[in-house]
């Protein structure tokens, strides 16, 4: 039981702490959200393309994976295991598969919502 | 005809009367210290339409119909109108004013419009050339939020120096001379400012500059001095554009402080409502105006006003190519009496 | 007497307030610490629930995706995220919120110019550099990693 404690406290300050980077670039550097939004999916990139990255989600689980470096880790993880397989053509088929289903879920999730509510007043 | 007085000033000869005017807002704009003021406050800022933008039009067709209710007029008796908001070709305006069949000039001044209708109306009234002129403008949160920063669900954070849109429209009719005030006297066209401010985020830091050199053009064009006006009112500076103008015209050696206030700071409550710096948007000071100014103007309890609405001439697209803001405010001075001080 | 724009900018920065971070940091660190929690126990609850070990991160992912879209459908998404600021913006959720507010916003222009067309405003270039990241990443591994 106190393992699984361990897990999620894990999980909590991991994820906490790389919130806590964004936040930090949003109050004293002039990045817009888009700005960070792409600058930790690349670093993601970055660092799962090292091979750094795998031992913090190994460490924290969602707590490396969530944030949006975690997608950018999944996509260096999908290119890595589509050039072993497939060779060149892996480097155009990896980097849209292993995040296939986050974009395709978020997709699927835009359009419904769009369809059943709309945007509404903030006052 | 009009006086030219100095380089940007135009004093009326034969002061055009506001002879009436309506504010319409939105549900922030009701709960907050002018609520009350208001003609019309309209809880269902959708305004019963099925697109933002819609609900801004209706908002201006409301503001134009109230201003001629309260003087019984139908719109075939408005000889014509100076219009302008906030969105891509003015089209609240144009839409909100489609059926009305009122002679349009649109205008486009940002969040200075009201001031820039007003003095051109009132140019054509003491000119004589018209007998009845409107000035009406409009602005709504949401469709702002649209054009100019994200849409209305993203989670984005507002830094303290934000503004808050007004969702509001006002409209005033000048007639030609009478004797009932509020009286418009003069007017000085202002001059495009910029001091290299480039963050969206702080409009009222764009904006002061303009507002500061329009105001002491007005005080040099015309010889007089601050402390022969009771109040003098910006449009929206909020908290932190008017501590600028203040300190801008302090080194002047004008000393305004406490006879200014702000629109953007009058209409909301900002210790209550999460509004950061305050108010802004056409309709804040036009509505603003309506709700307070010119009744307070006519009823005495303000003799002397210089009413200056300030607009950031800005786009989405001079944003993202990394252009400073320009600003620029247009002062109207509006008085109880029809002569003194100049 | 005209003033420099570096004066002015002075002026302008001492009569700005600073961002309260005494606000700000706490808010990112706990909402996105809790969001990331709230994926470590539904990656377990999957994985408990017979789910391949392999996919139950992904399955977490794209339920907290569906959960950042719903809220941003109810209207709740951006009150939550003016406490968290990035608590809410690194996360998945942020994507997903990117992704579902034009969509839901510009749904007024039309469901193909208007909802299919802008539904990735702000999220296409997470997209589009990631993906350019991979590719550049992929390039250098075929060439010096197999």
């Amino acid at each position: 039981m106190s393992a699984l404690l361990l897990s999620y406290l894990k999980a909590f300050v991991v994820g906490g702490l790389i919130c806590l980077i964004g936040q930090l670039l949003i109050d004293f550097t002039r990045l817009t959200p888009a700005r960070i939004l792409v600058s930790f999916v690349v670093i993601g990139v970055l660092l799962g393309g090292l091979g750094l990255y795998q031992p913090l989600i190994d460490f924290a689980g969602a707590g490396a994976t969530v944030p949006l470096t975690g997608f950018g880790a999944t996509i260096a993880r999908g290119v890595r295991d589509a050039v072993r397989e497939y060779g060149f053509m892996g480097i155009l088929l990896g980097p849209l598969t292993a995040s296939a289903a986050g974009i395709t879920a978020a997709i699927l999730a835009g359009l419904i919502v769009s369809l059943v509510f709309r945007s509404g007043d903030k006052s | 005809m009009t006086k030219k007085l100095g380089k940007q000033t135009y004093l009326m000869q034969r002061p055009p009367v506001v002879r009436a005017w309506a504010a319409v807002g939105g549900k922030k704009e009701g709960e907050g210290p002018l609520g009350a003021s208001f003609d019309l406050i309209e809880p269902d800022t959708t305004f019963g339409q099925d697109s933002w933008e819609k609900a801004e039009s209706r908002m201006v067709m409301q503001a134009v119909s109230r201003a001629l209710g309260k003087l019984s007029l139908s719109p075939e008796e408005i000889d014509c109108v100076f219009g302008g908001d906030l969105l891509n070709q003015c089209i609240s305006t144009t839409f909100g004013l489609r059926e009305t069949g009122i002679p349009l000039l649109g205008i486009y001044g940002a969040c200075s419009t009201i001031g820039e209708g007003m003095l051109l109306a009132s140019l054509l009234v003491d000119a004589g050339t018209v007998r009845r002129a409107m000035a009406v403008t409009s602005s709504h949160f949401c469709t702002a939020e649209r054009q100019y920063r994200f849409p209305l669900e993203y989670g984005s954070v507002r830094p303290p120096t934000a503004q808050w849109t007004a969702t509001a429209s006002g409209a005033v009719i000048l007639e030609e001379d009478g004797d009932q005030p509020p009286y418009l006297r003069a007017a000085t066209i202002g001059v495009i400012e910029d001091l290299g401010v480039t963050d969206q985020n702080n409009m009222g830091a764009a904006m002061a500059p303009a507002a500061a050199a329009t105001l002491s053009r007005f005080f040099r064009d015309t010889g007089s001095a601050p402390e022969q006006f009771d109040l003098i009112a910006t449009g929206d500076l909020g908290a932190v554009g008017s501590q600028l103008l203040v300190d801008l015209l302090r080194r002047d050696g004008l000393e305004i402080q406490s006879r200014h206030t702000d629109c953007g700071l009058l209409i909301y409550d900002r210790d209550h409502q999460d509004v950061h710096a305050g108010g802004s948007g056409c309709g804040c000071s036009a509505s603003v105006l309506g709700a307070y100014l010119l009744p307070a103007l006519r009823d005495g309890r303000i003799r002397n006003l210089l009413f200056l609405p300030t607009g950031a001439l800005l786009s989405p697209t001079s944003v993202q190519q990394k252009e400073s803001i320009p600003g620029i405010a247009h002062l109207i001075w509006l008085s109880h009496e029809k002569e003194g001080i100049i | 007497m005209r003033i420099s724009n570096q004066d002015y900018a002075q002026m302008v920065k001492k009569a700005s307030p600073p961002t309260r971070v005494a606000a700000t940091l706490p808010g990112a660190f706990g909402i996105g610490g809790t969001i990331c929690l709230l994926g470590q126990m539904l990656c377990d609850g999957y994985t408990a629930l017979g789910l391949a070990q392999r996919f139950c991160s992904t399955a977490a992912s794209c339920t907290l995706v569906a959960l950042a879209a719903a809220l941003t459908g109810l209207n709740v998404f951006d009150n939550i995220a003016k406490h968290a600021g990035a608590g809410t913006l690194v996360p998945i959720t942020g994507f997903a919120n990117a992704v579902t507010s034009p969509a839901l916003e510009f749904k007024t222009e039309g469901m193909v110019l208007g909802v299919g067309a802008k539904m990735f405003l702000i999220a296409g270039p997470v997209i589009v550099y990631g993906v350019a990241a991979g590719v550049l990443y992929g390039l250098l591994f075929w060439l010096f990693g197999t």
